[in-house]
């Protein structure tokens, strides 16, 4: 394939597109929300009204408002579109009724309409997210009409694996599976190993609970996550490539398939993409419900049939990952940063975000906050921003009590730090971290001695077993913060939990172990208060 | 890994099972298209699982097999995932997420008033195997936490009440 046929298959699905589309999300929280019915009563609509011939009702991915879904959108050619919340089955007469200019505009049909003019929407940056909810996920041809495979076509026909690299490096592009490390400096590593065998993963197990931002991106723009990882695969070296994707994602799945048959079909992946000699094959591997295995070293273990074990580091799985090859191994949005980057520049992505974190960050924002759903802004928007301006804050005018970020592996941040800028290091300051995303807002009536609790119960299920410091210590500590909640403690316990924390945290074989105790840390550090007053005074 | 001692008969390669139970023609069919691979062994677990709903310890010894590894290790593969039950479900099932979203927006209080009900804990069946309680550490549905799963089905937005109402008819029957 050249790239005039790619432009072709571009302008011909633009053409083809009707005057007005009406978008139905219908991945992820919409489609619990019964998104599909919908879908196909809005198609049934179209018909009975005759419009046909002027009218796609397309499925769309997430648009970012999950909570208040099913979403629908309605975009006509130089009209500002019109967003529906909540839309049942039943009333898709009433959207296709609206088409109708003289109709008046939902409202007083009981239709809910969304507000587009605000924060949620307004304030984002969509570069991950640029065609969430635009295009249809199943759909290789509107990928394409969206810009889809360029990068790829400009990787393999105009750089060198150098320079590829050098721009993803100069991007500034850091991990966003959570430790934020250098994705250029990852890369060029794994190039720099001697010729043969390579692999590239891709790490979409997510296993962070409250996080839903790889999922969303899977679902609903599947094959920019193979495209990135194919412009990794030449930059490194590699022709073969895995996606692990956890089981509970059934349709992240689906898409995933669907995407890598047709772009096989399209000959965007297989052999001598754009008559190039370079070939790249991506199969996906399923996980099975083990939080640990989103760790490197236990996912190459589980793609290779095993027990997901993690196994000490170094070699690092640049330079013995799968099968004993160098493999270079990054997250589903890491991956999805590639194509744009290399399309629109390094420059123009290190212009983005802050000194140290560059780029815009994916959140996923839930538990007490009025919009729930997914959001993407420039690194360094403030906690603020993210929870009280676009997130709208807590329901029924409650009062933010604490942000949990990076999950079990993270802390809470306290509502006296909301103005924080939201970027790696500033986090790590506060005794938090980034992680994969995840934001879980908490109210006045969350006990941080239980949420401390909740994260360790989890780690202590999650723990692989390998190391006794895991093993044993998230049992004790488990232990320790029952004993506090329940009003059974002293203050010689409270002492223990310290130590026994650190010891855990310095002696666990992988980032598991390592990090498990930050969630009590982090609570102990701000509401200390609440372990005290829990603890008998005599 | 690579010798499998006590393992020394050939697999059988033909699609007949002793049992003539068809889903081990569908199974074979799977581990033949994977090659027989060893490392092919958790795609193989996932498919034993879809077709027999869970690894019976026969399965798993016809799996280790066929694949040539050492029982054992397909033993310690399939208690090692939380997604391979080893267990025999009943004939509907519920999960409650337990995920972070969830449990800040009060999964616990749901799981409690089902436990209650049904007078199992998580994880377990009851007796006349009619219903299965279980608890997953997020769906990614988070936004519209608490969530609930019943019979392959994804609700949101659940409260004790709702969930106990949506269970009541596999409850009532005897438990
Ligand atoms: C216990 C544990 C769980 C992890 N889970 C995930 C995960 O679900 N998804 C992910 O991308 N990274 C996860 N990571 C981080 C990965 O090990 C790895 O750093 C990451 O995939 C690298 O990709 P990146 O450089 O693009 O961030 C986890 C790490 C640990 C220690
Ligand atoms: S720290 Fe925990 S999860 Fe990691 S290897 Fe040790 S026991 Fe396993
Ligand atoms: S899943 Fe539909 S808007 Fe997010
Ligand atoms: S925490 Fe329950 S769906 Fe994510």
């Amino acid at each position: 394939m050249e790239l005039s046929e790619l432009r072709e298959i571009a302008n011909q699905t633009k053409q083809q597109r009707r005057k007005t589309q009406i978008r139905c999300c219908t991945v992820g929280g919409c489609r619990s929300a019964q998104s599909v019915a919908v879908k196909e009563r809005l198609e049934e609509a179209v018909t009975d009204a005759g419009l046909g011939d002027s009218v796609d009702v397309c499925s769309v991915g997430c648009m970012g408002l999950c909570s208040q879904g099913p979403l629908v959108s309605v975009e006509s050619e130089g009209a500002e579109g019109v967003l529906y919340t909540q839309v049942r089955p039943e009333q898709a007469g009433l959207v296709v009724a609206t088409l109708d200019s003289s109709t008046s505009q939902g409202e007083e049909n009981g239709l809910v309409i969304g507000d587009r003019s605000h924060p949620f929407f307004t304030r984002q940056y969509p570069i991950v997210l640029e065609n969430s909810g635009k295009i249809d996920p199943e759909s290789i041809e509107d990928y394409i009409a969206a810009d889809g495979y360029q990068a790829l076509f400009r990787v393999l026909r105009e750089m060198t694996p150098k320079e590829v690299i050098d721009t993803i490096t100069q991007s500034g592009l850091r991990g966003r599976g959570g430790a934020g490390y250098p994705t250029g400096l990852k890369w060029a590593t794994v190039a720099k190993m001697p010729p043969g065998q390579k692999y590239v993963v891709c790490n979409a197990d997510e296993g962070d609970p409250g996080a839903f931002m790889d999922r969303s991106v899977l679902e609903s723009d599947p094959h920019r996550v193979l495209e990135g990882m194919a412009i990794a695969a030449y930059a490194v070296g590699a022709d073969q490539g895995y996606i692990y994707v956890r089981g509970e994602y059934p349709l992240a799945i689906e898409h995933l398939k669907k995407a890598i048959q047709q772009s096989r079909r399209y000959g965007l992946l297989g052999s001598q993409i754009f008559d190039s000699p370079f070939n790249v094959r991506i199969d996906i591997r399923i996980g099975a419900g083990a939080f640990v295995c989103g760790e490197e070293t236990a996912l190459i273990a589980s793609i290779e049939g095993k027990r997901g074990v993690p196994r000490p580091r170094p070699p690092y799985p640049a330079e013995s990952g799968l099968w004993g090859c160098p493999t270079l191994i990054n997250n589903v949005e890491t991956y999805a940063n590639i194509a744009p980057i290399i399309r629109k520049g390094a420059d123009w992505f290190a212009s983005i975000g802050t000194e140290k974190s560059k780029g815009t960050k994916v959140f996923s924002l839930a538990g007490k906050v009025e919009n729930t759903g997914l959001i993407e802004v420039p690194m360094g928007t403030s906690l603020r921003d993210i929870v009280e301006v676009m997130g709208g804050g807590v329901p029924n005018g409650g009062m933010v009590k604490a942000v949990q970020t990076g999950g079990p592996s993270g802390g809470c941040v306290p509502a006296s730090e909301i103005d924080t800028p939201v970027d790696y290091e500033s986090l790590v300051k506060l005794g938090s971290i980034m992680g994969s995303g995840g934001m879980i807002v908490m109210d006045e009536n969350d006990n941080m001695v239980d949420v401390a609790r909740f994260f360790m119960e989890f780690c202590m299920d999650e723990s692989c077993g390998k190391c006794i410091p895991c093993r044993a210590g998230t049992v004790q500590l488990y232990r320790l913060l029952t004993k506090i909640r329940d009003g059974q403690a002293t203050s010689a316990d409270l002492e223990q939990l310290e130590t026994l924390c650190d010891l855990v945290k310095q002696t666990s074989l992988c980032g598991l172990g390592q990090s498990a105790p930050n969630p009590v840390l982090s609570t102990l550090r701000y509401f200390q208060q609440e372990y005290l007053d829990q603890v008998k005074t005599s | 890994m690579e010798s499998s001692p006590g393992i020394t008969t050939k697999p059988p390669r033909s699609s007949e099972h002793p049992s003539g139970d068809r889903r081990f023609k569908m199974l074979e069919a799977t581990m033949k298209r994977l090659q027989y691979r060893s490392d092919a062994l958790i795609e193989v677990l996932h498919s034993a699982q879809g077709l027999f709903g869970y690894l019976e310890e026969d399965l798993l010894l016809y799996i280790a097999h066929s694949l040539k590894l050492p029982a054992s290790q397909v033993y310690g593969v399939a208690s090692f995932y939380h997604f391979f039950s080893l267990k025999q479900k009943g004939a509907h099932t519920c999960v409650i997420c337990t995920g972070t979203a969830c449990y800040v927006k009060g999964a616990a209080q749901i799981l409690e008033a089902v436990e209650q009900k049904a007078g199992i804990q998580a994880g377990e069946t009851t007796a006349n195997k009619q219903f299965s309680l279980g608890t997953a550490r997020c769906l990614g549905a988070c936004g519209s936490a608490p969530v609930v799963v019943i019979d392959d089905t994804v609700e949101g937005m659940q409260t004790p009440e709702s969930t106990l109402q949506r269970i009541a008819e596999y409850l009532s029957d005897g438990t």
